[in-house]
């Protein structure tokens, strides 16, 4: 520190805020067209921008059984011809005003969506007609995208992340369970998919009924709604019926395992339980209580693993929002010979949070942020265009994002403990670790109280 | 597309740069230390970024963990990042709580070393060795990081040496370590300052003459080693790596153009009409035609000086022999620099970019980041708003002969990933098996 530093200049106290500027989520208008199609427009003006996402009721959780990753392969098809044209030239045509496009299903819903120039925008819209109305599903792409997903699935063998995700989703849900596999599918059912199953699901799902068209940017609700009648007015059609497959989890009892890799410097840790479903009333309490545990960078789990004892770059938790209900997990990477310690932390954590109400502090940190850093999310018009695709497809209330920011703010100490104490279920908490045998198992062991699963990459059991 | 800017600079050398935005009551600060992994001594390779860990450590006036906790509580988001040859700080916070986020960069540049203790170095320690296992050691491919700025850049080069650095450098990194380095590169004169969004421009200038004014401008940083290097590498250099993974991938990379240079641009547009996204040349041919590659893109470093690098990556399919991969890519590569390229590619390649940039100036932390990296190398944030017409003069003839010159068999470092024995066996086994079924 240099000798010319005095007292006199020292760091200045620290600043109190000066009254904040207040801020509205975007506004937006709803539109439903003759044949069904339904229209969500927020006019955001500040670039010259606009984001487009078609949302379709066609996500895995809506697949037939025996058709796993059906969802998944018909979305990505839509852009592999379409309108007369084939994969390529689709491709050319998007890319050539300045935009990609990006075609995917998740588990609640399949979505269209991209980013242009707002001057693009009538081409843009043509293009996203085409893919949505006259997909072509032509045999070559079909086989082609099933090959693409299976060299996918033996690439996620070899990454520790990603098989701790798929092994900790076939502990958490009974194995008939939707959510015990992948949504994209495994490899017998990808294997399995024809043409035909593709075809007809398109059929049923991709009806203008069960489409909606969200637009948010440089764009007025007029012309959106012209585009829109003009390109999808003739659109026909009535969807098939559906029903979400059983997502039931795993019995309650804790499942410890641990898959097999030999010599890893590092394990990858899941630890949790099936959640609650997007709909639940007590999200935002939910919300609240794990920011605390470990949704923010200055949570208990992440202050414990990282900052306290360094076993980790980072640890975080988080309650996966579905229509059903999704994981509540806990993950993080901690080098191998602490993994016992890194286990029993998390436990301890879990069980704090069940256990006494948190302080005023922690609570007005977590809903502080929570409350300061909306506007923050929705700076750019594809994250608006996102916040509108949800309320979509969880039939959130109309004015949700108009009341989210006051709703966290009415969050107690006392609902975060209730939310703890009925939400986080110590008993069945279930723990998979990607790491070396070697190291893991003993420690493991001695947490369970009873020996522990150890099984391969591809999970198959290995006799411990 | 062009952003209003103003700049000044302090009598400390601090260099500022403001960029105004009130569709949002939001405001991000941005500072670039021009110090990065370039900078480090023999034997301390990883150390501008365990630095840059500590410097979320705490201050004079900040607590151990209190960094991070008064920006989320103030509602806003914050990291670093380290590079090559630079170190960045930001925050975007709700604009009423500017001058915190001002407050805190400045108590940490000008009162950092009273709040060092080695307690907090040994864990900072153990958090960057994990976020190596993490990030390098525990994930295919992971070591690419390392080993192509390896191969591409000669021994004692200062882009040579691994940026998250070895254990046993990392294990060697001491508090006196911590105290040189600060009083080296971590001054006003070493420094940008920008800050975007909603502010108000007077108001702004006297905050950041109130809490950085008094930072004493540093005794300058000992120059880096002469950068400059031939355009080609002279030869083929080829490294094979034996990895955990079932799909081969292979990085080609190439010397090209600094960042910055008339020619960059053109190897940029070069470099996405190979492989930036689906319509490109590999993912067209090998993705999608011949079916055997997975995956393919291509990036660039954007480094400054000494050369940048040009890179293409792709991932190959199972039953698709390294060999094969890296024959595939290299046909292609031969003929773009024989056949040459048409003006569609590079309309769509720039077409494409052109979005991008203005996507990217959507966020108050994106413009306040951009603007500090123009000010950092250039001294001249207004270079933000002329990146378009710099990719709107590039041509085909541009391109073609940048591939004549730059993609030659002279020009290309080949970084093959391979399956090792026991992966491949297992891969082929499970492929058939999925097929019998």
């Amino acid at each position: 520190m240099s000798a010319t530093m005095t007292t006199t200049s020292g760091p200045a106290p620290r600043p109190t805020p000066t009254e904040p500027r207040s801020y509205h989520f975007p506004a937006f208008e709803r539109r439903t067209l003759p044949n069904g199609m339904r229209l969500l427009v927020a006019p955001v003006s500040k670039l010259p921008l606009v984001s487009i996402t078609a949302v379709v009721d066609a996500g895995a959780s809506v697949e037939r059984e025996g058709e796993d990753g059906v969802a998944t392969l018909t979305a990505q098809l839509l852009l592999e011809g379409a309108g007369g044209l084939d994969g390529a030239a689709l491709t050319d045509r998007f890319e050539r005003i300045g935009t990609s496009v990006d075609a995917h299903a998740d588990w609640d819903a399949a979505t269209v969506s991209l980013t242009v120039l707002a001057e693009r925008l009538p081409d843009a819209l043509a293009l996203v007609r085409d893919l949505l109305r006259t997909p072509e599903f032509p045999d070559r792409e079909v086989a082609r995208l099933k090959d693409e997903r299976l060299a996918e699935l033996l690439q996620l063998r070899a990454e520790p992340g990603a098989l701790a995700d798929e092994q900790f989703a076939r502990a958490v849900y009974a194995p008939t369970a939707r959510y015990a596999t992948l949504a994209g599918g495994n490899a017998t059912s990808v294997r399995a998919m024809t043409r035909d199953v593709v075809r007809d699901f398109y059929d049923e799902r991709y009806r203008p009924s069960t489409t909606t068209l969200v637009f948010a940017g440089d764009v007025s609700v007029e012309r959106a709604e012209a585009l829109t009648r003009e390109l999808f007015g003739d659109w026909h059609g009535v969807a098939g019926p559906t029903s979400a497959r059983a997502v039931d989890a795993s019995p309650p009892t804790r499942i410890v395992r641990v898959v097999a890799k030999t010599d890893a410097p590092q394990s990858e840790l899941r630890v949790g339980h099936a959640g609650l479903p997007r709909r639940h009333p007590d999200y935002f309490d939910a919300t609240v209580m794990n920011a605390v545990l470990g949704g923010l960078f200055s949570s208990r789990i992440n202050l414990n693993l990282r900052e306290v004892h360094g076993y980790t770059y980072g640890a975080f938790s988080a309650f996966e929002w579905r229509r059903a209900a999704g994981p509540f997990v806990i993950q993080t990477a901690v080098k191998s010979d602490v993994t016992g310690a890194a286990v029993r932390e998390i436990l301890h954590e879990i069980e704090r949070m069940r256990s006494a109400e948190i302080s005023t502090d922690e609570l007005t940190l977590a809903t502080s942020y929570l409350d300061g850093v909306f506007p923050i999310r929705y700076e750019t018009t594809s994250a608006i265009a996102t916040a509108l695709s949800n309320l979509v497809i969880h039939d959130l209330p109309e004015r949700f994002y108009d009341e989210y920011r006051a709703r966290v703010r009415g969050v107690t100490t006392e609902g975060v403990l209730r939310a703890a104490q009925r939400h986080l279920h110590p008993d069945r908490l279930h723990i998979v670790v990607v790491g070396d045998p070697a190291v893991v198992v003993t420690p493991l062991a001695d947490i369970h109280g009873a020996p522990v699963d150890v099984v391969t990459p591809d999970g198959t059991e290995v006799a411990a | 597309m062009q952003i209003p800017i103003e700049t000044f600079r302090l009598d400390n050398g601090l260099f500022v740069t403001l960029s105004e935005d009130h569709t949002a009551p939001i405001v991000a600060v941005n500072l670039w230390y021009h110090v990065g992994s370039a900078n480090e001594r023999a034997g301390r390779t990883g150390f501008a970024h365990l630095f840059e860990h500590m410097l979320f450590q705490g201050s004079a006036s900040v607590g151990a963990n209190e960094h991070f906790e008064l920006v989320q509580r103030a509602g806003g988001t914050l990291n670093g990042s380290t590079w090559l040859d630079r170190t960045n700080y930001y925050e975007t916070v709700p604009s009423n709580q500017l001058e915190l986020a001002l407050w805190l960069e400045a108590n940490r540049m000008g009162y950092l070393l009273p709040a060092m203790t080695q307690q907090k170095l040994d864990t900072q320690r153990d958090v960057v060795q994990n976020e190596r296992r993490w990030s390098m050691d525990n994930q295919p491919y992971g070591s690419w990081w390392e080993r192509l700025p390896a191969l591409c850049y000669p021994p004692n080069h200062p882009f040579h040496h691994s940026l998250i650095g070895s254990m046993r450098d990392l294990d060697a990194a001491s508090l006196e370590d911590i105290e040189q380095f600060f009083t080296t590169y971590y001054t006003p004169d070493n420094a940008v300052l920008s800050i975007a969004g909603d502010f108000d421009r007077v108001e702004a200038k006297r905050l950041v003459e109130r809490h950085f004014g008094p930072i004493p401008r540093g005794a300058g940083k000992p120059p880096l080693p002469d950068m400059t290097l031939p355009p080609t590498f002279g030869g083929a250099l080829r490294e094979v790596v034996p990895d955990d993974v079932v799909l081969p991938r292979l990085f080609l990379a190439f010397r090209s153009p600094v960042f910055g240079s008339d020619d960059y641009y053109v190897a940029s547009v070069c470099g996405a009409i190979l492989g930036l996204k689906k319509g490109s040349r590999l993912h067209r041919r090998l993705v999608r035609e011949e079916q055997i590659a997975a995956e393919a893109q291509s990036f660039t470093y954007d480094l400054t000086k000494g050369s940048d690098l040009l890179v293409l990556d792709v991932t190959g399919r199972p039953e698709t022999s390294p060999e094969a991969l890296e024959r595939a890519v290299g046909d292609e590569v031969d003929r773009l620099r024989d056949g040459g390229v048409t003006a569609e590619e590079v309309a769509r390649a720039v077409t494409l970019i052109e979005t991008e940039l203005i996507v990217s100036l959507q966020s108050a932390g994106d413009r306040a980041d951009k603007l500090s990296l123009f000010a950092t190398y250039f001294g001249d944030p207004s270079l933000v708003n002329t990146q378009a017409a710099r990719y709107r003069d590039v041509t085909p003839e541009r391109v073609n002969a940048f591939a004549r010159t730059r993609l030659g068999a002279d020009n290309r470092a080949s970084l093959l990933y391979v399956p090792r024995e026991s992966e491949t066996t297992t891969a082929s086994r499970e492929l058939a098996e999925a097929g019998a079924r």
